[in-house]
């Protein structure tokens, strides 16, 4: 499993309902409802994903989250998960508002662009970054509103959203130290636990 | 018969027919003192009798879903591609049951049926039909087989709206809701091409008020016309340019040659009229029509479907395609919306397909896929 979803488990209650936005295949509703007895559903869009999905035997609906997320009502459900989604919606901070609406609490990894090897690419290079765990170029990539870990705390506070737990993955499997003490230089991905 | 149709058919199919003695207080108040329902099998009903199906069929369907009622029957039965070994609706561990419904015109009790009071054909005479007439009757015909609760429930179009009065009316009687290319009521535009049809039928001199049944007749014109306006709406902009473009079949635009000009697109049209009212009566067309329009799911829960929906205890499938403009993908998503604030569990794809309404009935890759997919939760859970 891709780190940052092994780092938000713990975040979630065990039976809790959970709404997973941008589930793709469903492998993490899958091991929440198997490990966590999670009532989860999921939303997604690529027709493929959607019927791997399906063949977990999730609850799947296919939808655009830039379309918005009204027809789910207001608080009804426990945890509403962002994963890896954030950089690739049209309007960012109205998705979180929208998570925060549905859920009682929201849990949003991104990749982080302000770390040190971001920085020196485009410094160095006076390129947009392109690596392996980001391997598009400017004009073809999904991820259109990349942010720095700075950037998404300065929103929080902006729009009175309490950061309620932070995590990092940094360069390593092992414990990311520098990337705790310096998450904006250092985490690879950004984790928050937030809520209002 | 070729290995082709061996391997992936069910094959050779027998209706049966189940006859209810018990008076049927229909949703109008009439009383049906008596009732024949047509029906086929396929597959085995196992010893916890927990792997039935119900299939329920739209406006012009009948019984005959799967599988070839003779070794030199040439079209198969009209879900073929869905009810099968290996199929979605996968025979090798479903037992299904397809039935012709009440007021129906092959074989069920309907307006062609001798009325007991009379001695005669019902004609226009027969009771008018909701959807959950058709429901309970279906009902009684699980209790005749021994089906305390369905696997599932399934349908597309108005099989679709069966499928979610099931789920409302008998909570407990189903485990999935399989939702297909449906609509919780219909649009005014809806409305209107079934008001068109139905008015190409009365309008016929052959029609006699419905009262052809007992003349020997039959509007034959008028069903043509009704079926040829039906299958217009059943068909997309999309499928209509790739299936008949503006080919001709007969004439050309060269001069002098105009007079026999026949589109493609013309002969289709009048081949399905003409096939449809050769097998269809229009007293039934009528009222199946009618209990279509009729149809409204949330009506007597305050007009609320997440209401309505609370009543169900069953998980949901909804299906549609994008180029359905008769049920379209936004109708569905108002299903899938009421069943979200009712916290009912629901599983929603919307399948890019060509092929309009009528996709539902069609081999298409990702549905098939999706549809299969869905399929092996059912059974699993008891």
């Amino acid at each position: 499993m891709r780190q940052d979803l092994s780092h938000i488990q713990r975040w979630i209650e065990p039976g809790s309902r959970v709404l997973d936005l941008g589930c793709a295949n469903g492998e993490f509703l899958q091991i929440l409802r198997d490990q966590r007895q999670v009532r989860g559903t999921g939303i997604e869009i690529d027709q493929g994903n959607i019927n791997q999905a399906i063949s977990r035997g999730l609850n799947i609906i296919e939808q655009d989250m830039d379309q918005g997320l009204g027809n789910f009502p207001d608080q009804s459900f426990d945890t509403v998960v962002l994963a890896h989604a954030l950089q690739a919606v049209h309007y960012p901070d109205r998705v979180l508002e929208e998570m925060l609406r549905i859920g009682r609490q929201c849990i949003v990894t991104f990749p982080n662009f302000g770390h040190w090897k971001c920085r020196l690419y485009l410094g160095a290079r006076g390129r947009m970054p392109v690596s392996k765990f980001m391997p598009y170029t400017w004009y073809n990539t999904p991820n259109i509103h990349f942010c720095t870990v700075r950037d998404f705390e300065a929103l929080c506070r902006e729009r009175g959203i309490r950061i309620l737990a932070r995590d990092v993955v940094g360069n390593t499997e092992r414990k990311p130290l520098l990337a705790n003490v310096w998450p904006n230089m250092f985490a690879t991905t950004a984790i928050y636990h937030i809520t209002r | 018969m070729t290995a082709d149709r061996d391997r992936r058919s069910i094959g050779i199919v027998t209706p049966q027919l189940a006859r209810f003695d018990k008076p049927f207080t229909l949703a109008c108040g009439k009383v049906l003192a008596s009732y024949e329902l047509v029906y086929e099998t396929y597959g085995e009903l196992n010893a916890d009798r927990t792997n039935a199906v119900l299939v329920c069929h739209a406006l012009s369907g009948h019984h005959h879903a799967a599988g070839y009622h003779s070794e030199d029957d040439r079209k198969p039965g009209w879900w073929d591609e869905c009810i099968g070994p290996g199929k979605p609706i996968d025979t090798d561990r479903f037992f299904v049951v397809s039935l012709n419904n009440l007021g129906g015109c092959h074989g069920s009790t309907g307006p062609t049926s001798i009325n007991p009071d009379t001695g005669k054909p019902w004609g226009p005479n027969f009771p008018p039909l909701r959807a959950r007439d058709w429901v309970h009757s279906q009902a009684r015909l699980a209790d005749r087989l021994g089906i305390d609760c369905w696997a599932a429930v399934i349908g597309g179009s108005l099989g679709g709206m069966q499928a979610m009065r099931w789920a409302l009316e008998y909570p407990e009687r189903l485990k999935h809701c399989v939702v297909i290319a449906a609509a919780m009521k219909l649009s005014a535009q809806n409305l209107a091409f079934n008001e068109l049809a139905r008015q190409a039928i009365i309008s016929d001199p052959a029609f006699e008020g419905g009262n052809y049944i007992y003349q020997q007749t039959t509007p034959a014109q008028g069903l043509a016309l009704a079926r040829m306006v039906g299958h217009i709406t059943y068909l997309s902009d999309e499928a209509m340019a790739n299936k008949f473009g503006r080919d001709l079949r007969s004439g050309s635009f060269e001069m002098g040659d105009e007079d026999n000009i026949e589109f493609q697109v013309q002969s289709y049209l009048r081949y399905q009229g003409s096939q449809f009212s050769g097998s269809f009566d229009a007293n039934t067309y009528i009222l199946m029509t009618r209990a279509l329009d009729y149809f409204d799911l949330a009506r007597e829960y305050d007009h609320d479907p997440v209401k309505a929906f609370r009543h169900a205890r069953c998980s949901f499938f909804v299906a549609s395609f994008s180029t359905d403009w008769r049920f379209s993908p936004a109708r569905s998503r108002e299903i899938v919306n009421a069943l979200i604030a009712a916290e009912r569990p629901v599983t929603y794809t919307e399948i890019e397909a060509d092929e309009g309404h009528d996709a539902f009935l069609m081999p298409i890759p990702r549905y098939i896929e999706a549809f299969t997919a869905y399929m092996k939760r059912v059974g699993g859970d008891g």
